[in-house]
């Protein structure tokens, strides 16, 4: 493990898929214990780039590590070592609270002392502990993307990748959430994240914006909305999508 | 109100999936030639409302009317008169751009000539791929032809589930963009979204959670009718902030909302008194003003006076 300041320190990071580039030449760094907006238009890459920095899938070209292991060979490592949620596939439906719990911490190699421990700290701190034994699957949304944050960072990961963990969450359990990622964050666990709602990238220290495969700004949230002479993240984000030439 | 100046009329509706309430005596009207948002997270009951107005599915209990004909009497009558756009991507994958259009229109009698005028708008923005599968086109292309395809047949009532989840902010906006040139041309249209920003391109919307309406009326006025006095916050660090806040009895609830966080005060809120309790916890850079609520405003604090 590398003892430097940045958990993610990627160098030209490109992939081509044929002719198509999807992610082209993408340099940039993360600080250990910051939140990172990830943002961009449909299309411009984000997912592709995502897959790259989570270990499953190896860049064409270009360098770089996360969480210290070499993104061009050491996949599985990373995997081990990060967390990862998305909107979509969160939890298996059909296990309880715990019982989901169990799974993802035993896939991670947590031992079976600390996740009895880790898992009730994590209910009592959801309010969960009635729902200990309740199917995933009868959830409410809401309930469903808070406990799938926290089974992601179970193991302990020093870095949790979030690809849009509130799309569709009430207003309420989307701030909740939120508050979740404050917290993580100011107990030193980096928080990379995408969203579509753009209030939430203004909650995040630094935010990139990405257009046709290449990262086209960076910085935090106050800097960009000056440089842009934009009033919010949301009005940055129509100026330059609008620049776009791929995508829809 | 004469019900033949209703595009929709929705009368205690209510519909439950075991013991879950989807819908909880409903009520709502949509007048002709107007946008109606039905505004909700997930799991609100939108896509229920949305399957028994197209009739898809059967209310337990309560009426409901679309274009003036009963749901489940005239529901053959209902079928040809409705487009609807359902939430997941629902065109054939393995047909082509050009063979789902086709299909879609043969459906209800019409050639994709004949209504090409209506559609076109759209429709031309995709023509050039005609030729491509839709199950390989990316989701703004897909929203595109769904919406194509809902309209082939010339509706007078278009119903479009959650047509912008998952689609960027700019996308967003070209696609209300459409909508309302739809409006225009006399359609009456019902559209659900889980994006509050949203709300003020429509003409009316209803506020709905947990299977019931929280409130329906003009966004303007739903955000004029806010009865409480509203600021926003800043500082240098905002997390600590949020906790502070949450200790202060003056403050009635207190939220993060982008750059800001929101504050909800009640009668006894003093300004200054704040502002120094915060310097004195060492935060800096303390920035607040009084700030115009809008929808999200609106939403949370119904949802929270429900919660209380």
């Amino acid at each position: 493990m590398s003892n430097n300041d940045y958990i993610i320190d990627v160098k030209d990071l490109t992939k081509k898929f044929g002719t198509f580039t999807a992610v082209d030449h993408i340099t940039f760094s993360v600080k250990r214990g910051e939140i990172f907006g990830f943002l961009g238009a449909n299309g411009a890459g984000k997912t592709t780039a995502m897959r790259m920095l989570c270990g499953l899938s190896y860049p064409t070209s270009g360098s770089g590590t996360v969480a210290g292991f070499d993104v061009t060979k050491e996949g599985e490592k990373i995997k081990r070592h990060i967390g990862y949620m998305s909107q979509r596939f969160s939890l298996y439906e059909d296990l309880t609270v715990m019982e989901n719990m169990e799974l993802f911490g035993g896939i991670y190699g947590v031992k079976s002392k600390d996740l009895k421990e880790r898992a009730s700290d994590l209910l009592e701190k959801l309010n969960f502990v009635e729902e200990r034994d309740t199917m995933v699957g009868s959830l409410p949304l809401g309930w469903k993307q808070k406990l799938a944050f926290a089974v992601a960072t179970l193991h302990r990961p020093e870095i949790v990748f979030l690809d849009e963990p509130t799309g569709g969450v009430d207003p309420i359990t989307r701030r909740q959430f939120w508050e979740m990622i404050y917290q993580a964050s100011s107990e030193g666990t980096t928080i990379f994240v995408t969203t579509h709602y753009m209030d939430e990238a203004e909650y995040c220290h630094r935010v990139s914006m990405m257009v046709d495969g290449q990262i086209k700004a960076l910085d935090t949230p106050a800097n960009l909305k000056k440089q842009y002479n934009a009033a919010s993240i949301d009005e940055m984000f129509r100026i330059l999508a609008r620049g776009a030439k791929r995508g829809d | 109100m004469n019900t033949s100046t209703l595009a929709i009329k929705v009368s205690g509706i209510s519909k439950s999936y075991g013991s879950v309430k989807a819908l909880d005596n409903i009520s709502l009207d949509v007048r002709r030639g107007e946008i109606f948002g039905l505004i909700g997270p997930d799991g609100a009951g939108k896509t229920t409302l949305f399957k028994i107005l197209v009739t898809l599915l059967n209310a337990d209990s309560g009426l409901a009317q679309v274009d003036g004909l009963d749901v489940q009497k005239d529901y053959k009558k209902i079928r040809s008169r409705v487009g609807y756009m359902p939430g997941k991507f629902s065109l054939y994958p393995d047909l082509t751009i050009r063979e789902n259009m086709e299909f879609f229109a043969s459906l209800f009698g019409v050639t994709v000539e004949q209504n090409y005028d209506l559609v076109a708008p759209i429709y031309s923005q995709i023509e050039k791929f005609s030729n491509r599968r839709a199950g390989r086109l990316s989701g703004g292309m897909k929203q595109k032809l769904a919406l194509s395809c809902a309209l082939i047949h010339k509706p007078s009532v278009l119903f479009l589930d959650e047509p912008t989840t998952g689609v960027d902010a700019v996308s967003r906006s070209e696609f209300w963009d459409m909508l309302f040139n739809l409006k225009e041309q006399g359609l009456s249209i019902l559209v659900s979204t889980p994006y509050m920003d949203e709300a003020s391109r429509c003409d009316r919307i209803a506020l709905i959670n947990n299977g019931h309406v929280l409130d329906i009326d003009t966004p303007q006025n739903m955000v004029d009718n806010y009865d409480a006095p509203l600021y926003g916050v800043k500082c240098d660090n905002m997390y600590e902030m949020l906790k502070k806040l949450r200790k202060v009895e003056s403050i009635a609830n207190c939220y993060t909302t982008g750059e800001y966080h929101h504050i909800v005060a009640s009668k006894e809120f003093d300004v200054e008194r704040l502002i120094q309790d915060l310097t004195d916890n060492g935060l800096k850079n303390i920035e607040l003003k009084a700030v115009i609520p809008d929808i999200e405003d609106v939403f949370i604090k119904l949802l929270s006076n429900e919660q209380q």
